[in-house]
Order: structure tokens, then sequence, then C-alpha cells
């Protein structure tokens, strides 16, 4: 009786340093749209790389690229230190992929499908069925492992197809949009679970377009654009590219907020901005700066409901380095996904 | 090898195990073809001239193999929908041999094609169907109508692979192959058909597999018809099984 074949764990051949994943110069197009124009990218053994984009911008060409499925026109790629291309048939057991579409047969049960992509993997039955057993207990779904899937929420069904992609404990799993279209409290326990999955030292590209998502889960973000990186770095990085902290009052009577602007000018190298009774504006140090502007405010007799400082958010990010908002949908080769109003 | 048998049963018992939970399924294998069994000998056969056979012996070999030939939508439905929902995505990325998404699909078609030939075969034998030639030409008879459903199995399965939903894959299978099977001996004798129609008619493989499982069943003149049902079998699987796995390979999920 065989176990699952782990994903052997000896040292890849040496690559560039300890990195998981490296890809140069990669292209790759559709007929017209080109979908990626010349990605480099380095991921870290046992860090998550944030891919963060609207819906066209080649996330998933890149994904699909990583995992075999698609073969790009120049440039090359490598995970664990095996091309995707040369080394394809080698690469798939050791790589996991959770796509967008949660990939899991609607009529057969949880378990059936872990234990058919076990032995798919190369596992006996028996095997396969004891993996997929301990999986569906870590990913809770014990009590739904005897149900057809078809019966299962989205949020268990990504769950499932997470748990999928981990059958053979691959060193490299890919996570492409592992949340788009969830309700929020499904977001949040899918977050938790990629966290524990990350705590355990496997390397993680996943691929988003929340900003939010990012932010929580990715070591270092890289953003994609039009099928180019346009910037990459830790979510501080990127958001110290925008600029510094912002302070944000929200005033009492909206009305007031012209005054409000005049009132904190001296506080800031630029002007302050009012927009619908909230005025913000940026500064160079957090001390002190909200108790001088109560102060300036209220000598100015104007009510403030609420004040705060905060950093800018990569929202903030996006829209300085692509000149349009995360979530506006770009023409691309991906499909276009309809999943708004689903955010958290 | 080992890995293209082993994962091919893999997906094989798949599509099966989903099978008794299809009920609309079961249906379209069983209802729906006893429906034309008994249309046809009831209601159209009396003015069928068949010169010497009864009608019922002249139906259900034709109806048979009407059937068979479109066995395999289960298959272009199937793997339309696994292209559609990411499932060949998954497959892909897996390190598994690669014709065995397909060849386990075809593989479980063997099995329904096998329940649908049994289903039609008790149907006729009711209503007044009975063989006549020795077991061995009979025993025959189903493994040439499993080797005609398994050929057209990968028709279907390139058809699944090229459609764009699951609907239109029926449907181009249906309008591919539904005229072909009727212009043919399966209901009519060809000969009382325009004569424009009846060359076409008489080249038609479908006359061939139809007059062969006569010959196999019902002891009418065999002729070529054996041998040339069992070459044009193989060679449409010889064309469409490679069509299909360099489609397959080819495919990326939507």
């Amino acid at each position: 009786m065989s176990a699952i074949p782990e994903a052997p764990r000896s040292p890849a051949p040496p690559t560039e340093g300890e990195a998981a994943i490296v890809v140069r110069g990669v292209t790759k197009s559709f007929g017209e749209v080109r979908a990626l124009g010349g990605v480099d990218l380095d991921v870290p053994k046992g860090t998550v790389l944030g891919l963060l984009g609207p819906n066209g911008a080649g996330k998933t060409t890149l994904v699909r690229v990583l995992t075999t499925l698609l073969t790009p026109d120049a440039g090359t790629a490598s995970v664990v230190g095996l091309d995707v291309v040369a080394d394809a048939a080698a690469l798939r057991h050791r790589i996991g992929l959770a796509g967008q579409y949660a990939a899991v047969d609607e009529n057969l049960t949880g378990l059936e499908n872990l234990t058919m992509v076990g032995r798919l993997y190369g596992a006996s039955r028996a095997a396969a069925k004891r993996r997929g057993g301990e999986l569906l207990e870590r990913f809770d779904l014990s009590d739904a492992g005897d149900r057809v899937t078809s019966t299962y929420s989205g949020g268990m069904r990504r769950r499932l197809d997470l748990a999928a992609a981990l059958v053979a404990k691959p060193p490299v799993v890919f996570l492409d949009e592992p949340t788009t279209g969830l309700d929020p409290r499904s977001r949040i326990t899918l977050w938790e679970t990629i966290e524990n999955l990350v705590s355990g030292g496997t390397t993680v590209l996943l691929t988003t377009q929340y900003l939010d998502e990012a932010d929580r889960l990715a070591d270092s973000i890289t953003v994609i654009d039009h099928g180019r990186v346009i910037a990459s770095g830790t979510s501080d990085e990127l958001k110290d590219r925008v600029g510094g902290e912002r302070v944000e009052v929200v005033l009492e009577d909206g009305t007031d907020a012209e005054r409000a602007v005049a009132a904190l000018a001296g506080m800031s190298d630029e002007a302050p901005a009012a927009q619908d009774g909230l005025v913000s504006l940026p500064v160079r140090t957090r001390r002190g700066v909200i108790a001088q502007a109560v102060r300036l405010l209220s000598d100015q007799g104007i009510g403030v409901d609420d004040i705060n400082l905060r950093r800018p958010t990569l929202d903030d990010v996006f829209l300085a380095l692509t000149g349009h908002a995360a979530e506006e949908p770009a023409a691309g080769a991906e499909p276009a996904d309809e999943t708004d109003g689903e955010r958290a | 090898m080992r890995r293209l048998v082993t994962d091919t049963m893999i997906i094989a018992e798949r599509n099966l195990i989903r099978l008794p939970r299809k009920p609309e399924l079961l249906l379209a294998f069983t209802v729906q073809p006893i429906m034309f069994v008994l249309l046809f000998r009831y209601v159209f056969g009396g003015a069928i001239n068949t010169g010497g056979l009864p009608y019922v012996d002249y139906l259900i070999p034709g109806i048979i193999v009407q059937n068979i030939a479109f066995g395999g939508f289960v298959t272009a439905i199937g793997l339309n929908e696994d292209v559609h929902k990411g499932l060949i995505d998954r497959f892909r990325s897996l390190p598994m041999a690669r014709p065995a998404v397909l060849a386990g699909r075809t593989l479980s078609d063997i099995v329904t094609n096998f329940l649908g030939v049994c289903v039609l075969v008790i149907t006729g034998l009711i209503i007044g169907f009975s063989f006549n030639g020795p077991v061995s030409h009979i025993a025959f008879g189903f493994v040439l109508l499993l080797l005609i459903g398994y050929a057209f199995s990968w028709v279907f399965a390139l058809v699944g692979l090229v459609a764009n939903t699951p609907e239109s894959a029926n449907s181009i299978g249906f309008i591919l192959i539904f005229p072909l099977t009727f212009i043919s001996s399966a209901f009519v004798p060809t000969s009382s058909m325009p004569s424009w129609l009846e060359a076409f008619a008489n080249v038609n493989p479908f006359t061939i597999f139809v007059n062969a499982m006569r010959s196999l069943w019902l002891g009418t003149p065999a002729k070529n018809y054996v041998w040339g049902a069992v070459v044009w079998a193989v060679v449409i699987l010889v064309i469409f099984a490679p069509l299909a796995v360099r489609r397959y390979r080819r495919t990326a999920g939507s």
C-alpha cells in the first residue's frame, strides 16, 4: 500500500538563491490580445506572493503558465527549480492549484473528490482516502464529507477545492482568486485557512483583485496591469510610494468643509481635500497632529465628528500606479468575472 | 502505460459513480429509446414494407445502432461541463496520464451503452423481436455494437471539447449524426428512397452497421457488411481519438 507520494523535499537544483518561483521575461498572447508582456517575478521559498491586478490584467494567464496549463510564447519560468515547459511532468507532482472556479465534481461527495485527486497523484485508494479524511477534518468539512458537493455552499466548495490542491502536500501552491465571489464571512474563514497553510512553510502564489486580501495574506505584493509588472514590494513599501500618512476628519456639519480646509491648510505642504464632509490631508509625522488638528478646528468653532490617522490603503496605491481603480474591469484575455457586490 | 490504465480507470469510476445520482441521465438511456421503439413498432411500422422480415425484427437492430451512436452524448455533455467548471484545469495540473480523462470518459460510455443495448433488446423481445442465428453471431453482434458506440464516443468527446455549452454540445452531436442515422437502412429499406438519396444511403456507414447487425442477429445475407462495419468503426476511432486528445491538450478552461 503506497502512501501519497509526498512531493520530494530534496533541495532544488541551484536557482537564484532560495527562490521557489522564478519568472523571466514571460510573454503570452492570445491572437491579438497580449495577456503577458514580459513578466519577471521572484518568490522566495516559504513566502506568500500576492499577485494583484484588475480583471484581465494577466494574473490567471501567469498562473496557468506556472502550473503547466499554458506554454509561454517567450521567456522562462521555473518552480522549485523545474522548468514549466521542459520539466512539466515532474513539476506537476510538486504543485497544487486551486482555481477561480472551485473545480470540484458536483456529483461526487467531498471525500470522493479528494480521494480521486489523491489517486491521480499516484496514491493507492486507501492512502488517498485516508489523506482525504485528514483534509476534510482540517478544513472543517468532516460532517459534509459524505454529501454530494452540489449541496455545498460556495464557501464549502472553495475550501474543498483548496483541500484538493493540498492533497499531495506540494511545496508550492497556486491560489487563483481564492475568495472571489464569496460572502464576507466565508472569505475570512478561507483567509484563516490560507494563513495556517503558510505557517506550515508552503510557498504560495495568490492572485487577487482584493486589496485587503493581499494586504492581509501576502508577504510581498506584485502589482500587474495589462500583462506587465508595474510595481512590487511589501505592502508598506508600496504604500510609502504614494506618500505618508493622512489625517482624516469627519465634520459634524458638512457645510463647514471650506472653513475646515482653510483652518488646516497650515499643517501640510499640500492643500487638504474635502469631500462629503470628510477632510483629509497628508502629513509628514504622526506626532501631535491629531491634537493640533482638533485645536485648529475648535478654534474656528468647527465641530468634529470623528478624526483619525490612516496610512494609504492599497486602493490608493493602485489608483496612483495605474490611474484607475483596482476593481475597474479592464479589457483583456481573462474571463470577466462579475463579482461586484460580494466585497467585504 | 500503467499510469494511463490506472488513471483511465479512476476517471471511468468517477463517471460511473455519478450515474445513479443523475436520474435524468438514466431516463435518457431508457425511457426515450423505448418510446422510439414503440413509436416505430406500432405507429409507423405498419406502413413500412420490409419484404419478408416482420417489421419488429427489421426495426430492433436499426434502432439499437441509432441509439448506440448517440450513447457518447454523455461524454460530450460531461466533458463540456468539466471544461467550463475548471475541472479540466485541475486534471491538467495533476501528474496524470494525459489521454486518461478522455479514455476514462469513453470507457464509462461502454458501460452505459451496454445498459442501453440491454434495455432495448429486452423491450424488443417483449414486443415480438426474435434472434435468428447462432449464439456466437448474436454475441459478436453485442461486441460490434459496443465497438461502434466506442468509436462515436470519441466523436462526441471532440464535440464536447469544442462546444461552448453543454446544450450546444448536445445539439451539435444531434445535428451531425441524427440525419445520418435516418438516411440509412435503419428504419426503412433504402430501395424505397429516391435514387439519389438511395445512392447516399447505401454507402452511409450506418447502413453498413445496421446491415451487419441484421446479418448477425437475423441471419440476413452478410455480404461484406460485418467486416465493413468493423473497418468503419475502427476508421472513425483512429481519426477522432487523436483529434480529441490533441484538442484536450490545448484546451484551457474558460
